[in-house]
């Protein structure tokens, strides 16, 4: 395989004429994990919400393994976000359905499979994240690390390409933030791309491959995590690092 | 009695304490029935004795006229009853249907969406009773092939029309209430709006409204009495009968009873409804 799985050029991005983007440019290779750090605000969610459509962008082009322009007005979001999965913060569970309904629903409805065939591939990825056993229970029983290990599955079940995360261990309390990274830790070793927004710079120096520094809208800098963390170029970037490392 | 040992795994409550505050629950209940009788036994005294009082029982509190003319209520209630059975389910169609018509986004659905609108503002904005009037005298009036002239048919039609509006606002108001990320994960997943709404948001909506759409069914319960202004013999129109027969308002006073008889435990329910979904929505919480 060559080239890249995902090719962001000069993407803009304004809410009300306040600028969040500014032709952000960002690749991401095939089984790299790449992880967003930057103060909030530095467009790190907008940036993943616009490679999955969910906001369109103003300018620029989004383009998944070389072929399916997103930013494009004829492409069918629908088809895109099928191959692009997202967790969010806040995890997002239906509140009215079961752990196993919430993952097989996806896949059943939008890739008609059958139910059967849903429930069981739906099972055996709860196995596989240590959940099996939460597959009847609803949502508000569950504890913050356990939905958001669900919130993961549920996006998992729809076999993605590309995984993006957006500050997945920010709601949690600190006692659940090693699960779930344990469960993102699995993904990178499965081989998934992974685009990751996070605060947890320790995680981010062991798993990523890229680590990018976004300020006003901008990739500032980037590197491998040895570079970014240890000797990083720019003056902001250690500005940063030091207010967050402590 | 000792207490259990610090850790023990028991819910341990002190027997004293316990002891007391049942003590307290006992004398609240006593004080509390104890004001009410005095209350009603109050209340009584000084309405009996009013200077006017002989001649009101007499009217509306005539148990001969009662025994004779409840009977003749209650059957004529079966009416109402009928017209209620008959419009509730189409109210919760159309108001379902309106609702969903008016999220609809794609432009081709702008002749759709603009006739949902206009049908909620026109029908919200109009007397039920008006409308009644309007849909039992003038469509009738117009001698249209196909349709039934009956003023049961035309009255009950008006009321699905006049309800269907408000229902459809209390649809609309719960599928806003649904948090905007539900949406957004549904999306994410790769649904379709249609698939969203199908699946993720009308579930939520429609247990949100529940409790409102209880009150509404009250409110018609009532409102299927304005179907005597077309002549139909429901209790209304009965009772207005037998006071005009016999100069006695006693069977207003047994039509409001058979009402009351019905909307007094639907209106419990729907309390019971909304206390629990209030309860379950906290206990819910973040997910």
């Amino acid at each position: 395989m060559s080239g890249s799985m995902l090719e962001v050029s000069g993407v803009w991005k304004s809410f009300e004429g306040h600028p969040v983007l500014r032709g952000l440019d960002l690749s991401i290779g095939h089984h790299q994990a790449v992880v967003l750090i930057g103060a909030s605000g530095s467009g790190k969610s907008t940036l993943l919400r616009c490679i999955n459509g969910l906001v369109m962008v103003d300018a620029g082009r989004i383009v998944l393994d070389g072929e399916l322009d997103i930013t494009s007005f004829d492409t069918d979001m629908d088809a895109a976000r099928r191959r692009i999965g997202i967790v969010f913060q806040s995890y997002n569970l239906f509140p009215h359905m079961s752990v196993l309904d919430n993952v097989a629903l996806a896949p059943r409805k939008v890739l008609g499979r059958s139910k059967a065939e849903c429930i069981d591939t739906a099972r055996a990825l709860l196995a596989r994240f240590g959940l099996e056993s939460k597959a009847g229970e609803y949502p508000d029983r569950l504890s913050g690390g356990q939905a958001q290990r669900v919130a993961i599955v549920r996006a998992l079940a729809m076999e993605p390409e590309l995984m993006l995360f957006d500050e997945i261990t920010s709601a949690l309390d600190p006692l659940l933030v090693g699960e779930v990274l344990e469960a993102v830790r699995e993904l990178k070793e499965s081989g998934l791309t992974l685009l990751m927004a996070t605060h947890e710079m320790g995680f981010a120096r062991e798993v990523a491959d890229k680590v990018c520094f976004l300020k006003d809208g901008i990739v500032l800098e980037q590197g491998t995590p040895e570079v970014i963390f240890s000797a990083p170029e720019r003056e902001e970037t250690r500005e940063f690092l030091a207010r967050v490392l402590g | 009695m000792n207490a259990p040992s610090p850790g023990t795994e028991v819910a341990y409550v002190d027997p004293q304490r316990r002891a007391l505050v049942r003590q307290r629950a006992r004398r609240n209940a006593f004080v509390g029935m104890a004001s009410l009788i005095g209350f009603v036994i109050v209340v009584s005294v000084i309405v009996s004795r009013t200077p006017g009082w002989p001649v009101v029982q007499e009217t509306f509190f005539n148990g001969e006229e009662f025994v004779k003319t409840f009977p003749g209520l209650l059957s004529a209630f079966m009416l109402n009853v009928r017209i209620f059975v008959i419009a509730e389910p189409l109210i919760l169609i159309l108001g379902l249907l309106v609702a969903l018509a008016r999220t609809l986004k794609s432009p081709i659905f702008l002749p759709v969406r603009v006739i949902a609108t206009l049908y909620v503002d026109i029908f919200r904005g109009i007397p039920t009773i008006l409308v009644i009037f309007l849909l039992g005298f003038g469509i009738p009036a117009l001698r249209l092939a196909g349709f039934p002239n009956g003023a049961i048919f035309w009255g009950t039609a008006a009321l699905v029309l006049s309800y269907g509006a408000y229902v459809a606002e209390v649809f609309r108001s719960g599928i806003d209430s649904v948090h905007p990320s539900q949406r957004m994960a549904s999306r994410s997943l790769g649904l379709s709006s249609w698939q969203t709404n199908r699946y993720v948001v009308l579930p939520q909506a429609i247990r949100n409204v529940i409790p409102p759409l209880l009150n509404d069914f009250i409110s018609l319960q009532k409102d299927t009495a304005l179907v005597a202004v077309l002549g139909p013999i429901e209790v209304l129109r009965q009772a207005q009968i037998d006071t005009s027969s016999s100069f006695n308002y006693t069977p207003y006073v047994g039509a409001a009873l058979i009402f009351i008889a019905l909307t007094i435990p639907m209106t419990r329910f729907a309390d019971w409804v909304q206390e629990r979904s209030r309860r379950r929505r906290r206990a819910g919480g973040g997910a």
